[in-house]
């Protein structure tokens, strides 16, 4: 870590460049973001309880995180699988496969959303076989499930490849002649030196659905209580002239990203003491 | 020990977006993986599962990705062309898809341009110079990274919309911000904030001053310094940051949804047009646009996979 | 580089902004009329130009009316709005930006063409749906939009309520019903629009509550033989109304061009614009014209029924209303 070091830097140019930097960050993200803060302002406590704890706004929060925490649990157990299956085994498309995991990064939310409709409705390609089953996806909480694991997968797998091809073969070797099974050294060894990235990418990918509107209201039934998530409540709550509701609905949830970002941090800080410095 | 830690959140959230440099957790993913292609038959041994194991974690990963990300994309390209090649092309043809087409460069040629200069600004403050509170900033700087499009859409409406903060002034000098393009330009802005300072933050970082210092002290002037010494070095982390950038950019929905006013033909971007044309039975059309955008997708991966290249290439005769 | 950027980036801006024709009106409607828009703006701009030898454009914005409203009173530059419903054009006045008795200022109710409620069903008619009690019973799935956000979704709901207020003749038991209604809804999209293609292209649901014009258009884009229109003995009057928005046609100095433009739904070509889209025409003689093309359904009214918009919003939109009392149920 030699970058750490701190360095008296001769180089011009420290005070403009950070007074631009302030400058456009304070235009860009902390006014606007303080204009939402002082719009809350505006409501007394109650008030602002009364928005946050009515049954409709409930719902929808509970809605986007729960669906947001189970998504993210599925990006975990099939973000190490894919993880694993790329980093340690040589298979035809690999390669292909690898770069494939980035599309819904960079894949416009709004057409996964008419994809995934198209993909999940009752007359899709997948959406038939599974209303033989009795199984709807479209317009139920399953669809912005589904939505929620399609855009979060590439966070868990991004955050963690790297972890994994970096691990020290040793360790393994060292376990494996020690007389450690191999189902001991992925779980007792190999494992356990992941938590730090795998929660991490849960973190983020869990994050990311949270907030997610595009690519989920096109799948979700939208129904007040059952399939309305926070996001589409915001922009309802907008189209019905009640800013203040909106607004205090959107403060939750800025508050609730603040808190992940801060968890991430903190996870990053107990990965560097966990790993020894190379 | 602050300075670490910023640090260190600073690899996890890029790379998702970016490469990681090798700041703390790990290296670039793509060279030790090259390096460690073969496994020696000895390790295999011991670093491996058995066969079926081996081959159910290979079935379930492809499965996963088919369905969950394969076929969305395919069935994308597979709707726009269901109607024939002509149709397509005749959807594509029309003047709101062109004029929608021509909106989202626009939109994309602002933001992505000012980000640049911001990003590149923001990252010489921040990675050539010590100074307190530099956690707290990258930490501000990677908000957007998680709040959602619709707030970031909502804020400029409360800026600058007819009942908001600044909306009566703007209303009597007769400026249009909201449901025009400075409004939906503001909204991409934000959204694609920390792409580019992001990307350039840990590059820089760890290339250190020493160069540049070399430069400044034969007399170079400090603009001289970072075009002639700093740019080269970091031009590809910079083309990396500008293309991700740009895909989100012309990319955002939600934001955008929420300021545009979808005036048909004005301010109606590519994803919103995707929306509109879907909603009017239109749906060739609809997917027509929406592969549009996948096809920009796909051209960023494969950008993205060139300049992940280029950047290890670029970093390993200085390897550790 | 900031140098060489900077006039790029305002170029870019100017070319956005300048091509245009002599007059340039900004028309925000709500969801189904997109295509009666596109016929009326092509004729009327026709119109126009022989009459005055004037081009003009016409732009248009669609959206669920309460969003559309939302946007309007928000700062969008509409010099003309036409929504579903007179509350939400209320709802602009409200802030100063129209004259409070705008729906004066025109002839019937500022409403030049009406609508009703109808069903749509599956082709065949497999649930048997013949009025708005089989819409209550167990089994039967409707699709409507959500009220709060959807203009034509009010007009559904008020339908059913209606229909209910007068055969059981109590609130009460119009409450039950309308609750019931929508306790067989299994999706509740934002627009009219939105819930169409839920019915119509994702195949959910057994019938769907709809604009009159919005179910002949659904016919016309997917065939008469996957769906069929079902007209209730009775529903309710639907006139989405007409204004020009002072404010903006002033500052803008459009009022003129837009005036003539909602004046030009009164004449004769305008009303078989309106008819030939499936809007009821409210002039006689063309409404006589196309009389086949519309079902015999007997209409109440707003008035009628509720005693206008405001109080109608109040009661059962309102937060705290009869809907969120149903919905919580």
């Amino acid at each position: 870590m030699t970058i750490a070091v701190a360095r008296r830097s001769t180089l011009p140019g420290f005070g403009l460049t950070m007074g631009l930097t302030l400058t456009w960050l304070s235009v860009i993200i902390l006014i606007p973001l303080a204009a939402l803060f002082l719009k809350t302002f505006e409501l007394s406590l109650d008030q602002f309880w009364g928005i946050v704890t009515s049954r409709r706004t409930l719902n929808a929060l509970k809605i986007s995180f729960g669906l947001s925490f189970a998504a993210a649990c599925v990006n975990l157990v099939m973000g190490t699988i894919i993880v694993w299956a790329l980093v340690r085994y040589r298979f035809p498309g690999r390669r292909l496969f690898d770069a494939i995991v980035d599309i819904p990064f960079a894949l416009p939310t709004a057409v996964a959303g008419v994809a995934l409709t198209q993909l999940f409705a009752q007359k899709g390609w997948l959406g038939a076989p599974l209303a033989e089953l009795g199984i709807k996806v479209a317009f139920t909480p399953i669809g912005i499930f589904i939505a929620m694991i399609f855009i979060g997968i590439p966070f868990v797998v991004r955050t963690v490849q790297p972890v994994l091809i970096d691990l020290d073969p040793e360790i393994e070797e060292a376990a494996a002649s020690l007389g450690a099974n191999r189902w001991h050294t992925v779980f007792r060894v190999i494992l356990p030196s992941l938590i730090p990235a795998l929660l991490t990418g849960f973190a983020l990918a869990f994050a990311r659905a949270i907030g997610e509107y595009g690519s989920v209201i096109f799948i979700a039934g939208n129904l007040p209580n059952v399939s309305e998530i926070a996001p589409l409540l915001i922009v309802i709550r907008l189209s019905e002239f009640r800013y203040a509701d909106a607004t205090a609905i959107a403060v939750v949830m800025l508050v609730a990203s603040f808190l992940i970002i801060f968890l991430i941090n903190r996870l990053q800080r107990w990965a560097q003491a966990r790993i020894p410095v190379h | 020990m602050s300075m670490q830690t910023g640090l260190a959140t600073s690899t996890t959230q890029l790379r998702t977006y970016a490469p990681a440099t090798d700041v703390s957790v790990a290296a670039p993913a793509p060279r030790l993986e090259i390096a460690r292609a073969e496994p020696g038959t000895a390790q295999r041994n011991l670093r491996t599962e058995p066969g079926p194991i081996r081959f159910i974690i290979i079935a379930l990963a492809i499965a996963f990705l088919s369905v969950f990300v394969v076929l969305p994309l395919v069935v994308v390209f597979a709707s726009a062309l269901s109607k024939g090649v002509v149709a397509y092309v005749a959807a594509l043809a029309e003047p709101e898809a062109l004029a929608a087409i021509k909106l989202t460069l626009l939109i994309a040629a602002i933001s992505v341009t000012l980000n640049l200069v911001f990003g590149v600004v923001a990252a010489w403050a921040i990675s050539k110079f010590e100074f307190t509170g530099k956690t707290f900033l990258i930490t501000l700087i990677d908000l957007p990274f998680s709040v959602s499009p619709v707030i970031s859409g909502l804020v400029f409406v409360l800026l600058f919309g007819a009942q908001g903060y600044f909306g009566p002034w703007l209303q009597a000098h007769n400026v249009h911000v909201l449901f025009a393009v400075p409004g939906i330009a503001l909204a991409t802005i934000f959204v694609t904030f920390p792409f580019v300072a992001r990307a350039l933050i840990p590059l820089m970082q760890e290339q250190g001053t020493q160069e540049e210092e070399a430069a400044i002290s034969l007399g170079a002037s400090g603009l001289q310094t970072f075009f002639r010494v700093t740019l080269p070095n970091i031009k590809w982390g910079l083309l990396y940051g500008v293309l991700l950038c740009n895909a989100r950019a012309m990319g955002e929905f939600g934001a955008v949804s929420v300021v545009s006013g979808h005036i048909r033909g004005e301010t109606n971007t590519m994803p919103l047009l995707v929306e509109i044309l879907y909603n009017e039975y239109q749906f060739v059309a609809s997917f027509a646009i929406a592969s549009l955008l996948a096809m920009l997708a796909l051209i960023t991966l494969v950008a993205k996979t060139v300049l992940e290249r280029r950047l290890d290439e670029a970093e390993v005769p200085d390897g550790d | 580089m900031i140098r060489r950027i900077l006039p790029l980036v305002a170029g870019l801006l100017w070319a956005s902004s300048v091509f245009a024709a002599d007059v340039s009106l900004l028309n925000v409607s709500y969801d189904p009329t997109r295509e009666l828009y596109v016929d009326f703006n092509k004729a009327f701009a026709a119109a126009y130009q022989k009459d005055t030898g004037k081009s003009v454009e016409i732009k248009q914005s669609h959206g669920g009316s309460g969003s559309q409203a939302r946007s309007v009173i928000d700062g969008l530059q509409a010099d003309i709005v036409t929504l579903a419903l007179a509350y939400d054009i209320d709802a602009i006045a409200g802030k100063g930006l129209l004259a409070a008795d705008w729906q004066k200022r025109l002839p019937l109710n500022a409403s030049p063409y009406t609508s009703t409620i109808v069903f749509l069903v599956r082709k065949g008619n497999p649930k048997g749906i013949k009025d708005w009690d089989d819409l209550i019973k167990p089994g039967v799935a409707v699709i409507t939009p959500n009220p709060k956000t959807s203009g034509g979704a009010r007009w559904n709901y008020l339908a059913a309520w209606g229909y209910a207020q007068k055969k059981f003749g109590s609130a009460d038991k119009a409450k039950k019903f309308v609750g019931d209604l929508y306790q067989n809804v299994p999706v509740l999209d934002t627009g009219a629009r939105g819930s169409t293609v839920t019915f119509v292209e994702r195949g959910v649901g057994d019938v769907l509550l709809a604009w009159e014009n919005e179910a002949f258009l659904a016919l016309r884009e997917f065939g008469a033989d996957k769906f069929e229109i079902v007209a209730p003995p009775q529903s309710i009057l639907a006139e989405p109304p007409v204004a020009v928005v002072d404010s903006v046609a002033d500052k803008k100095g459009t009022r003129a061009v837009a005036e003539a433009y909602l004046k030009y739904w009164y004449t004769k070509e305008g009303q078989e614009i309106a008819a030939r889209n499936s809007y009821r025409p409210r002039d006689a003689e063309i409404a006589k014209e196309y009389e086949k093309s519309f079902a015999k359904v007997e209409l109440f009214t707003i008035d009628d029924v509720f005693g206008g918009w405001t109080k109608a919003q109040k009661e059962h939109f309102a937060e705290g209303g009869i809907f969120d009392q149903i919905y919580k149920n």
